[in-house]
Order: structure tokens, then C-alpha cells, then sequence
């Protein structure tokens, strides 16, 4: 429903402008440069939004070609009019008018790459008899001409019944003058005229078209061939319509899988086509070709993953942290001084505790986000994400995943948002949906002050043998996290993602250099939707927490506090004042925090985590962590009165000395592991449901991952307890 | 003979499919039909999923899916390098 009101607001936005007098469909293959293309035609004069009930993008460009303005559809790239995909089906669905929203193309702009005619011209073919007015970009022209291979374009015009043909390279914006006026007059172009390459399959269709028309329902002859040829086809026709159809079938295909017919009549006319307008002369090959094959062979391509891994690794941990210490900085000293300019009260301190540090907590993860969304990015358009995906396949399959999954699965060592976002290069859906709900499971960047808090505090530094004690926890913790990921895919695949093995059938595209231009749209594009669906939802996570932490205010306390600062300043003076001072205000705000909302949360919980050795203050920051897992070490530092931004070293000697009433030591090594194993496994993000909810499309999944991870943690965290403490 | 019984570097024709397999015809659709010249490139780690170029596209697909085609050597001159 959300997805549905945005695309009528960006209709409703683009109308301010100049009116837009027809609509291009920009449709192509995969990797064929189609991006590109859209971007250079319509350049920052574009809107994306969702299409209505999925999860694919949509991308309209406006811009004004030798005086015709025109609204441009970037359509999901597809090789046929066969869908494979939520993305291709919906590329097929725009082509026939069937989305809501978006208006039937009244013209096509083919995108295909010049040096993979073979799979381009059947697209081309299926394109031109839709018969409508068409031009085709042959994009790679200089890739081509490079590798020698001689293209005659009149033949090929020829070969499309009249559609012209430009030859472009988008990197460089050669052959586009030409382009833009060739689509200044596409709408009055006459619609191209080609024998159906299956004269049988055409008569049945406009057959029954005609047939259908009468009855009021209006249908496409070649919607008509789609039903007849292809299962997966996605135009509705009711129950006796479907009966009609599969009574022409065995006329038309006999035994045969009616695709497979299709495949081999279609080819039929490519192999001719191609004999006509290609000539491949001696195909050279370049240095520079030799070696990215080279490398492409498996050892020296395991060698190249590696090391682009470590990159990214090293950029989203080491260079985004001064960036993120700077935020932090600003942050906090920007929280101080509200602090000091306000008088005391809710008002400062939601201003400060709430809004900024909400702000701070959206902005916080920034650095880290742009990075990574920038390497997945760069992966993609150099072709390095389905390289990755061939070279890993196997092993990722023997644990229930795919090779598409290896990338966003790494990602989530660093934030699991920007991971589950990309798995959309994931096209099955089984597929996907385990990738989604193996990832929160890997470590991310705000486990670590949790598990470095608690390690440094309970673990003691030893040795055994060259290995640090501390270290190897930590170590294993990664190891866990990966483990509870592993084993949620191999169970998910065994029961409710049970079914055929999926099929892995990948492109490989050639090596590219990324496009400057295309690279920075992108990640504009995904930082703001980052912004829009996490950065919305971790704010009002944090004033939420805020309320929770600071209400209901209690005056004994604040009684309490003043009374104590009366007798401190009458007996002491100078630094010793100033410290006691501290004091008294940290205890005043632990014991806000103890009556407060999340306070009293703790105390009633608590029975429920006292299997787990936790007492209220340990279940009131466990609590506090769920919206976001990182907020728990200053939660820990207000409850137990050392501030919330103290460093490790006061907090963990505070909790080393936490009791029960009765005396008994709080944070024993099993609770502790226990605590840990809780963090590894539980699902404490709600920027990362958020995700989950988007990109699934279904409250069905975040709630079960929630649920799921959460049992999942208390389980393991009561085991390790109860067994320790016999 | 079938696509997954080929060394690195050998070429072949496309003979004849088994085409029940939905995946299979999906492959059709991306041009390995019959008569479709192939070049094998490689095995990937642990020698699967395999790497062939057809026509200048580079396709991968698993073994398993591969054994649908049958196929016949062509020599190292065909058009699919």
C-alpha cells in the first residue's frame, strides 16, 4: 500500500514540470549498458521509486529530445519476454501496459551490446512484434570495433523491418546527439513491419485476440503467443480462457516444451540475421583480455576475492572510523552543550539524550554505509559481483546458499542493512529469503563495544600457546555468528524453504571499467533510501528509548540528590567536591533509571532472565537493546551510575562487582558466555526488520527472524548458564 | 557427450537437448539451442559450476544442468571464441 501512494506522489511531482507528450519504454539486456544509457539521456532529471507491491525500482527520467519532452522508463534488464524474475516479470508487465501507475510505452528504446549480438537480437525480435514504434542503441561500438568485429547496420535495420539502429558508447557519449533526435521523432515513427518468425503461433494469437475482444476482454496477440508458449506467463485470463489455450497447444507445439520450440525457431532467425550483418573477422584479442582471463581462472581469481575482501574490510573498519569518531565527537559535544545552554529538565535532555543522540545514532553509520554500499556498487558494475558469485558457488551451496549470496553475506560483517539490500542480485527467491535471514547472524560493527566491553571485563588475559585468550573468544564468537547463520540456511532449506534445488544460471559479464557518473547515482540513490527506511526508523527508535528511559520522573529522587549535594558542599571543597558532585548526579540518574519505564520493564522481567544468571539491570539494558544493540553499553554505564559515556575500563570494573541482594557475584563466567552468545544470535536491530520488512515485502519474515533469533539466543544463553553454573 | 564432460579450451556443437527440465529450456532461451557452437572455459573451485562462452557472452551454469546437453567437437575454428 506504502509502495503504491509513493509512486502516485512522484507521478503527482513530475506533472509540476513540463508535461510529457509519450512514454519510452528503455528495455535490454542485463549488463548490456542500459543504466548507462538512461542516466546520460535523462541525466539527474530522474525519480525512483518502488513499483506498486514489489520490490523492484523504478526509474523515470524526463528531458526534452529536439523539442518532444518525453518521460523515459528504465525497465529491469531482461533477455526475453519469457520473465524469470520479480524484476523481468515486471519489465514484461510495463511493455503491455499492466502496471498500475505506469502508462503503456507508447515507443521502445532497445539497449543491446553490440558485442553480444547472439543474445540481442532475440530480445530484438520479440521487441519489434509488439509493433510499436522502436529505436535500438547498440551500445559497446567501440568495445566492437576493437575486438574487430564488423557490424552493418542498414542489414540489420533491414533485418528489423525498418527499426533504425545508432551505434553508442555511453562512456563516452558518442553516437547520443544522434540518439536524442532519432527519439525526438520515435512517436511518429512508423511501427516496424517483420514476418512473424512463427506464422502458425501469430495466427492463434490475434485468432484469439480477436475471439476475446468480443467478450470485452483485451488482449495483445502477442500476450496471447506468451500464454500459448510460455508458463510463466503473467497475464491474467480466466479459467475458460485457460482451457481454450491449452486446447491449441498440442497443434501447435506437439510433445515439445512450447519454450523450447520457441527457443529454437527464434535462434533460427538470429543465426540468419547474424550471417547477414556480422562479420567477425579475426576476433583480437587484447592484452588486457589475456589477463583478466587469466585471472579469471580459479586459483588466481581465489587470490583476487581475497584481497578485494580485505580492501572493503579494511576500508569499512579503518578508514570509516576517523569519519565516525568525528560524528560521534560532534555528537556528543554538540548533546554537552545543549546540555549547558539549557536549563535542566525533559526538554534539554530530549533535545540532548533524545533527538541528538537519535540524530547522531542515524549519522553514526554513515561512513561505514557509504562504503560499503560504494564497493557493492563498484562489484556490480564492474562485473565482479557475478565473478565472485561462479568462483564461491560450490562451497556456499554445500551450506544451503547460492553464490549470489557470498557478497551480502560478508557485507553483514559490517552492517546487515546495506547486505540485505543487496541481496536483490539474488534472482531466486529461496535463495534470497535464506541470504536475508542468514545475515543479521554474522557479526556486524555494533556487536563489537558490546563484546569488547565484556570481554575486556571477564575474560582474563592468558596465552595458550601463541594464542590470547581474549582474542580466541572473540575469534569464536565470529565463529558462532557464522554458525547460527550456516544453520539457519540448512534448516530453512530443509523445511520451509524445502523444494527443488534451485538452478544457478549466471552471466558472466566481461570486465568493465565503472562509469564516475553512474556509480555516484547509485549510491545517492541507495544512501537515500537508506536514510528514508533505516535512518527514519532508528530516530524514532531512539526518542522512543528516550521516553522509556527518562519517564516517569520521581521528586524523591531528585529530593534524594539535592539533599546530598547540600551536605557534600557544606564538608567538602575543591577537585574532592567536584568528583562527589559526579557521583551524586550519576546515582540520581541511575535511580531515575531504575523507576523509569524501562527500570520497572527489568525488575518485571526478570524472572524470565533469572535462568539465564541476569538480574533487572542486566534484562533493562538487554531490553533497551533491542531497537539497537549498541545503545546497551550506555545504558549499562547510566544503570550502574558511571555515566553513560565512562569508558570500558570504569564500567567493567563496576560490573565485576555487581551482586545479588543475597550476595552472590553477578556476572560469573557462564552468565557472561551465556550474555555473549545471547548478542551473537539475537536479532537486536530494528533498522535491520525495517530492511527485512522492505525487501521481503511481508511483515511475515521480520516477525519470524525476530522471533526465531531471539529464542534462539535465550536457548543458548540458559544452556551455557545452567550447564556452567553445575 | 555432454557439456560436462569437456576439457578447458575444447569447442563444441550443440547436438541435441533434453529439454523437460524448465532450466534447461530457460539456457534455450539464452542460445544454447541445437547447433549452437560453445567454447568450454574452465571449472570453477571444486570444479563446479562451469564457465563456457557462447557467441561473446560468457555463461555459467552447474554441472548437473549441463549434463541436458549433448554435444559434438567442432575443432578450435568455430565462431563461438
Amino acid at each position: 500500500m506504502a509502495a503504491r501512494a509513493e509512486t502516485v506522489v512522484k507521478v503527482e511531482t513530475l506533472k509540476v514540470h513540463r508535461r510529457a507528450t509519450g512514454t519510452i519504454a528503455v528495455v535490454g539486456n542485463p549488463n548490456a549498458g542500459k543504466s548507462s544509457v538512461f542516466n546520460r539521456l535523462t541525466g539527474l532529471r530522474q525519480r525512483t521509486a518502488n513499483y506498486p507491491g514489489v520490490t523492484v525500482e523504478r526509474h523515470v527520467g524526463r528531458s526534452v529530445f529536439g523539442g518532444t519532452t518525453l518521460d523515459l522508463v528504465d525497465l529491469p534488464g531482461t533477455y526475453s519476454l519469457s520473465p524469470n524474475s520479480a524484476d523481468e516479470r515486471i519489465a514484461v508487465d510495463v511493455l503491455f501496459g499492466r502496471v498500475v501507475g505506469t502508462p503503456r510505452p507508447d515507443a521502445i528504446l532497445a539497449v543491446i551490446d553490440s558485442t553480444r549480438l547472439y543474445q540481442g537480437l532475440y530480445l530484438l525480435q520479440q521487441l519489434v512484434e509488439l509493433g510499436r514504434p522502436m529505436i535500438v542503441a547498440l551500445t559497446m561500438a567501440d568495445a566492437a570495433q576493437r575486438e574487430g568485429l564488423k557490424i552493418d547496420y542498414t542489414a540489420l535495420e533491414e533485418r528489423l523491418g525498418g527499426v533504425r539502429v545508432y551505434p553508442v558508447v555511453a562512456t563516452t557519449g558518442r553516437g547520443f546527439p544522434e540518439l536524442r533526435d532519432a527519439l525526438g521523432r520515435v512517436l511518429t515513427a512508423e511501427p516496424p513491419q517483420l514476418r512473424p518468425h512463427w506464422p502458425e503461433l501469430r495466427r492463434a494469437g490475434e485468432s484469439f485476440a480477436e475471439k476475446w475482444r468480443a467478450d470485452g476482454v483485451s488482449v495483445h496477440p502477442v500476450e496471447v503467443e506468451r500464454l500459448l508458449v510460455d508458463p510463466k506467463a503473467t497475464t491474467v485470463v480466466d479459467a475458460r480462457r485457460l482451457v481454450e489455450l491449452e486446447a491449441a497447444r498440442g497443434a501447435l507445439f506437439g510433445a515439445e516444451p512450447p519454450l523450447a520450440v520457441e527457443a529454437r525457431n527464434r535462434y533460427r532467425w538470429v543465426n540468419e540475421t547474424l550471417a547477414k550483418v556480422e562479420s567477425p573477422g579475426s576476433r583480437i584479442v587484447s592484452r588486457g583480455a589475456a589477463l583478466v582471463d587469466w585471472l579469471n581462472r580459479p586459483w588466481p581469481a581465489t587470490v583476487v576475492f581475497v584481497l578485494a575482501m580485505a580492501v572493503v574490510f579494511q576500508a569499512v573498519f579503518a578508514w570509516a572510523t576517523p569519519f565516525k569518531d568525528l560524528i560521534d565527537a560532534g555528537a556528543s559535544g554538540l548533546g554537552v552543550w545543549v546540555k549547558a545552554t539549557l536549563p535542566a529538565g525533559a526538554v534539554s535532555s530530549f533535545i540532548a539524550d533524545g533527538a541528538i543522540a537519535g540524530v547522531g545514532s542515524v549519522v553514526t553509520f554513515l561512513p561505514q554505509i557509504l562504503f560499503l554500499f560504494l564497493f557493492i556498487i563498484l562489484m556490480e558494475d564492474t562485473g565482479y559481483l557475478a565473478r565472485a558469485a561462479f568462483l564461491v558457488d560450490r562451497a556456499m551451496r554445500s551450506v544451503g546458499l547460492s553464490g549470489q549470496s557470498v557478497i551480502p553475506l560478508l557485507s553483514s560483517f559490517a552492517c546487515a542493512v546495506p547486505a540485505i539490500m543487496a541481496t536483490r542480485v539474488i534472482p531466486n527467491r529461496r535463495d534470497r529469503i535464506a541470504t536475508i535471514l542468514a545475515a543479521p547472524f554474522m557479526t556486524c560493527s555494533a556487536r563489537l563495544p558490546v563484546y569488547a566491553l565484556m570481554i575486556g571485563a571477564f575474560v582474563p588475559v592468558r596465552t595458550i600457546g601463541y594464542l590470547n585468550l581474549q582474542g580466541l573468544v572473540l575469534f569464536g564468537l565470529y565463529v558462532i555468528g557464522i554458525l547460527g547463520g550456516v544453520g539457519t540456511a540448512l534448516l530453512l532449506r530443509y523445511s520451509l524453504l524445502r523444494g527443488e534445488h534451485p538452478t544457478f544460471i549466471l552471466a558472466l559479464p566481461e570486465f568493465r571499467m565503472p562509469n564516475v557518473r553512474t556509480v555516484g547515482m547509485k549510491l545517492l540513490d541507495r544512501i537515500r533510501v537508506f536514510m528514508r527506511r533505516a535512518g527514519t526508523v532508528i530516530f524514532a527508535v531512539a526518542v522512543v528509548a528516550w521516553v522509556l528511559t527518562y519517564y516517569p520522573r520521581s521528586p524523591e529522587v531528585d529530593a534524594a540528590r539535592d539533599a546530598a549535594r547540600v551536605t557534600a558542599t557544606a564538608s567538602l571543597t575543591g577537585a574532592v567536591l567536584d568528583a562527589r558532585l559526579a557521583d551524586i548526579d550519576k546515582q540520581a540518574s541511575a535511580d531515575h533509571l531504575a523507576r523509569s519505564w524501562l527500570g520497572r520493564a527489568g525488575q518485571f522481567v526478570e524472572p524470565a532472565f533469572t535462568p539465564l544468571g541476569w538480574d533487572w539491570r542486566v534484562s533493562a539494558a538487554v531490553i533497551a537493546g533491542f531497537p539497537a544493540r549498541e545503545v546497551v553499553v550506555a545504558v549499562l554505564g547510566t544503570i550502574y551510575a558511571v555515566g553513560s559515556d565512562a569508558d570500558d575500563q570504569t564500567l567493567a570494573e563496576r560490573l565485576q562487582s555487581a551482586t545479588w541482594p543475597d550476595g552472590r557475584v553477578v556476572f560469573t563466567l557462564p552468565m557472561v558466555l551465556g550474555l555473549l552468545l545471547f548478542y551473537a544470535w539475537c536479532l537486536q536491530c530494528a533498522a535491520t526488520l525495517a530492511v527485512i520488512r522492505r525487501e521481503t515485502n511481508s511483515w511475515g519474515w521480520p516477525v519470524f527472524a525476530w522471533s526465531y533469533m531471539t529464542v534462539l539466543g535465550y536457548t543458548g544463553a540458559l544452556l551455557i548458564y545452567q550447564l556452567g553454573s553445575r | 557427450m555432454t557439456l560436462s564432460d569437456l576439457k578447458p579450451g575444447d569447442v563444441v556443437r550443440i547436438e541435441s537437448i533434453e529439454t523437460d527440465d524448465p532450466a534447461v529450456q530457460r539456457l534455450m532461451v539464452l542460445g544454447l539451442v541445437e547447433g549452437a557452437e560453445l567454447r568450454f572455459l574452465r571449472r570453477s573451485l571444486g570444479g563446479d559450476p562451469l564457465e563456457f562462452r557462447i557467441y561473446g557472452a560468457a555463461i555459467s551454469l552447474r554441472r548437473e544442468l549441463a549434463r541436458h546437453f549433448h554435444v559434438a567437437p567442432v575443432g578450435s575454428h568455430g565462431r563461438a571464441g
